[in-house]
């Protein structure tokens, strides 16, 4: 029976190692084959007809221009008359035709009728929200007593707007039909076995007629968990004209309607003692991420405080859905805590490090964890030498510190793998998980390979199909664990199958080989070692198969971990404009697998974290409810010139690798924001309170009011 | 152009039109330098009987005199060198280059992500220089020298930059990738030693959602021999 833990630290071949994704050469000389790039054999194209207005009751369609078009083959009603539509670019109808050209054409000559609805997009207004829904505060011990006691109090309100996923490869899928009962999906998704599922019970086949393939996509980050309504049309459409089936969503539908993150406006109150130690939290936040309102974020973050109270209002809009996104609800939790924290600690006259410090042991049970990433930090952003008190800064261009702490929990998720070994030495792992470019296909091609003492070259990872052994979505970091765990307990197993194949071949007992560097070798000494490939030859010519799972048995993950980040921003007073000067990211995560990936990971956060403190967010036109920046023009992403030098340190060792593997992909996105703004306040003497942090807004806080 | 139909499945309800061909590619490159959009047009139309009757709305004496010659609104024949190899198609004038490829010749190396040249996705080099392949029409870009992403190199045979982009994991999910790779190709052919300025605005044209960016900046520098690398 195998023992299911990770090689010790001095045992290693390739965990912890600098790896290059496997997937690195196809994707960078474009042979990598995404969702959108199928193109089948009789391919039609298929192009959605969208709502102009943000709530409005469908009175006609009429279809008949765009069905008498040459080159269409089928047009589909979506949402018939009567429908009550409740945002824009909402999907009413889809045609099928056969070039892209002749169906949007066609699209545009659909013809229907609406009567408009009053509407509603301007949530932080709450108190002209027609359907506000407030929660009951959540309360421990006396806050309003603690603050009247408070030696230094700070109050101010804190507002993060609505933004999108805006994934490079927007939502969609091709369908095909093998025969009346099995359709292949090429999705782009981050649950194909989930998909498989929703698909067939959609259009009523078998989910294991449903063969979803997904090997490479064009970014998720929490908005591609559900085969969603245009999934299940693609597929009709397909069935209804007996030919494979292309629908992508234009960018702007993608922006629209294809994943919100909640914005979140906050009023906070916050008193310290004369110490310095956090004793009062007061606060109510408000936000929406379309029509179900939003969600209550963990306000106070991070931190918990003796006396606290906080209360949520969820305020439906006429806007496209919210959808998870990456980290959901902390990092705005983040940014209205960790703001308040450094306004408090400006009120106290303290330094934020060591009024962070001072309050560290109100994180929780990694406190330790979050003290020594906080001196980490603090040592490469130089901030002892560096940081100084809020608005000491003079000139045009003025420069300021702020860090910022965040947390996840990021346990792997429930997975399956199959491990087989071939009597070429070949060793492959069948796994129905997906890579969204997290490197998903190379840390269990790393598993593998570790567990056999084979290079990488020498295993296959076969994945990104539905039919393969189901694994969870790929959300909430918890793939990583899901996939190790499944991959190494399979792995070990597979050893196992294997030595009882070979042994009684060897004139031995099963229980005396071992495989170690690549050898199959014997306990007792009575033969040679034998490199691996020498003894796979005696598997025969059916291949030894093993199963694993997660969770399973042994500890190879966990869930918790912290994280700090410190920004060093520069703002021009005469123009409000806030740049990077140096970000600073220093996380941990349990065991990490591949150093090259993971800190990828984190680099990536950090850049997204950029883009949503400066420049990215859904605006809407209270007037006709449209969403005015539905492109990428004007939905702002970051640059490589706007994000700054970065530097990102994990945190590994002995304290950190015993803890097994932890998800990497939402912590170290949280952070950015908050970091960034307490730095912009840092520097420029008044309070930054609005992601993004545009020059208007950043101008008019200088001017002595918010925009 | 010939048509092609293509055999019927079980389906009843399956519809009996037909459909263009979705690539059609010739194995005749034309000679360096040689090559010349109306010498190999003519080519075209004097080999395809089935292509004179579209091919002479754009040959017709009128367009030879140097008089502007209207093409469309219908499908035209168009012929086009792509990573050192010739192509035709069939197409509406309006179509774009990012179409042309994708969707009739199938190089779907350059992505199409905004469609409006904002984010770089669909980046190739027209005659060495980069372009968005959105904002180019197809018949615009007959007789130039088109390079994708494809022909830069390949998996086995890796452009430098392709392989500095693998070293340094400048890539996550990838779907910029192919557009950020010709850039930099691009801009390395127009400064072998760039500094930091230099290659912030020359790849400012291009974004990435996933966060690449410090990977891109250390591929760039290794390509460029001698930076440092990510990796």
């Amino acid at each position: 029976m195998a023992e299911y833990t990770w090689p010790a630290a001095g045992d290693r071949l390739h965990i912890g190692k600098r790896i290059s994704r496997l997937d690195g050469p196809v994707k960078a000389t474009g042979r990598a084959k995404y969702a959108y790039d199928m193109n089948r054999l009789g391919m039609l194209w298929a192009i959605m007809v969208q709502s102009p207005h943000a709530h409005a009751r469908i009175t006609g369609i009429d279809t008949s221009a765009a069905e008498a078009m040459d080159g269409v083959v089928k047009v589909h009603i979506i949402q018939d008359v009567g429908t009550e539509i409740q945002w824009a670019h909402d999907e009413i109808v889809a045609v099928a035709a056969t070039s892209e050209e002749v169906a949007r054409d066609a699209a545009a000559a659909v013809k229907i009728d609406y009567e408009v609805l009053p509407h509603f997009v301007n949530e932080r207004a709450v108190d002209e929200a027609p359907d506000a829904q407030p929660a009951q505060a959540e309360t421990t011990g006396d806050p309003a007593a603690a603050m009247a006691s408070a030696a230094s109090t700070s109050s101010d309100s804190y507002h993060a707007a609505q933004i999108a996923h805006c994934s490079l490869e927007s939502h969609g899928q091709v369908a095909e039909w093998q025969d009346e009962e099995t359709v292949t999906l090429w999705a782009s998704t981050q649950a194909i076995s989930g998909v498989a599922s929703q698909l067939g019970e959609a259009i009523g086949i078998p989910a294991s007629n449903v063969h979803v393939e997904t090997q490479y996509m064009g970014g998720g980050f929490g908005s591609k968990f559900s085969v969603d309504r245009w999934g299940v049309v693609c597929a009709e459409l397909s069935r209804m004209t007996g030919r494979p089936v292309k629908l992508m969503l234009d960018r702007d539908q993608e922006v629209s309607v294809a994943g919100a993150r909640p914005s979140t406006h906050a009023e906070v109150s916050a008193g310290a003692d004369a110490d310095g130690n956090v004793v009062a939290w007061d606060s109510k936040s408000w936000g929406s991420g379309g029509p179900s309102g939003a969600g209550s974020p963990p306000i106070p973050y991070v931190f918990s405080f003796d006396n606290q109270t906080h209360a949520h209002t969820s305020v439906p809009t006429n806007t496209g859905p919210a959808r998870a996104w990456r980290a959901p609800n902390h990092p705005q939790a983040c940014f209205v805590t960790m703001r308040a924290l450094e306004d408090l600690s400006h009120a106290a006259g303290m330094d934020p490090l060591d009024f962070f410090l001072k309050n560290i042991e109100k994180t929780g049970e990694r406190s330790n964890v979050y003290t020594e990433e906080l001196e980490k930090g603090a040592e490469l952003m130089g901030w002892r030498d560096r940081w100084r008190p809020r608005g000491s800064a003079t000139g045009t261009v003025r420069s300021g510190l702020g860090l910022a702490l965040h947390t996840w929990g990021g346990r792997g998720h429930r997975s399956n793998c199959e491990v087989l070994a071939y009597r070429d030495g070949l060793v492959e792992a069948r796994i129905g998980s997906q890579d969204l470019g997290t490197g998903t296909r190379t840390i269990i091609a790393m598993v593998l390979a570790e567990t056999f003492g084979l290079g990488i070259e020498q295993v296959k990872v076969t994945m990104g199909r539905s039919v393969l052994p189901a694994s969870g979505a790929s959300g909430g970091s918890t793939t990583v664990g899901g996939v190790s765990g499944s991959t190494r307990r399979a792995a070990l197993n597979a050893v196992d199958a294997v030595f009882e194949r070979i042994a009684p071949r060897l004139g031995t007992e099963m229980a005396n080989l071992e495989l170690k560097g690549g050898q199959v070798r014997f306990k007792d000494g009575s033969m040679a070692a034998m490199p691996w490939r020498q003894a796979a030859a005696l598997i025969g010519v059916n291949p030894v198969s093993a199963t694993g799972a997660n969770p399973g048995p042994g500890q190879l993950n966990d869930s918790g971990v912290g994280g700090v980040q410190m920004a060093d921003v520069s703002v021009d007073m005469e123009t409000g404009v806030v740049s990077i000067n140096r970000l600073v990211a220093v996380q941990d995560c349990g065991l990490v697998l591949d150093l090259k990936t993971a800190e990828s990971q984190v680099y990536g956060s950090l850049i997204m974290g950029v883009t949503y403190a400066l420049t990215e967010e859904r605006v809407f036109d209270p007037h006709t409810g449209l969403m005015l920046n539905a492109d990428m023009e004007f939905y702002k992403l970051a640059g490589i010139e706007d994000v700054g030098e970065m530097i990102v340190h994990m945190m590994t060792g002995p304290g950190y690798d015993e803890r097994g593997v932890i998800g990497l992909g939402e912590p170290p996105v949280i952070a950015p924001g908050a970091a960034i703004a307490n730095a912009a306040t840092n520097a420029t003497g008044v309070p930054i309170n609005e992601m993004p942090m545009t020059p208007e807004r950043v101008l008019a806080a200088i001017n002595g009011g918010m925009a | 152009m010939a048509q092609t139909r293509y055999p019927k499945t079980p389906r009843e309800e399956r519809p009996e039109e037909s459909i263009e061909a979705p690539t059609r590619r010739t194995d005749e490159t034309p000679e360096r330098g040689s090559f010349s959009r109306r010498q190999f047009l003519r080519g075209s139309a004097a080999a395809g009987a089935a292509s004179a009757g579209l091919l002479s709305g754009i040959l017709d004496d009128a367009a030879a005199q140097g008089e502007p010659g209207v093409a469309g609104p219908g499908a035209v024949d168009m012929a086009f060198k792509i990573n050192g190899k010739a192509y035709v198609a069939t197409l509406e004038p309006r179509v774009t280059l990012l179409d042309a490829l994708r969707n009739h010749l199938d190089l779907t190396g350059a992505k199409k992500v905004c469609d409006r040249g904002t984010c770089g996705a669909c980046t190739v080099l027209l005659n060495g220089d980069p372009v968005y392949a959105c904002s180019v029409l197809a018949i615009e870009a007959q007789g130039a020298e088109i390079t994708t992403v494809e022909g830069l190199g390949s998996p086995a045979n890796m452009h430098p930059i392709q392989q500095a982009f693998v070293d340094n994991d400048a890539q996550q999910c990838g779907f910029c990738t192919p557009g950020f790779v010709v850039a930099s190709a691009a801009l390395l052919n127009r400064h072998p030693n760039p500094d930091q300025d230099t290659v912030h605005r020359e790849l400012g044209g291009n974004l990435c959602r996933c966060g690449t960016y410090a990977g891109v900046r250390a591929a760039v520098a290794q390509a460029a021999g001698g930076g440092t690398t990510n990796g």
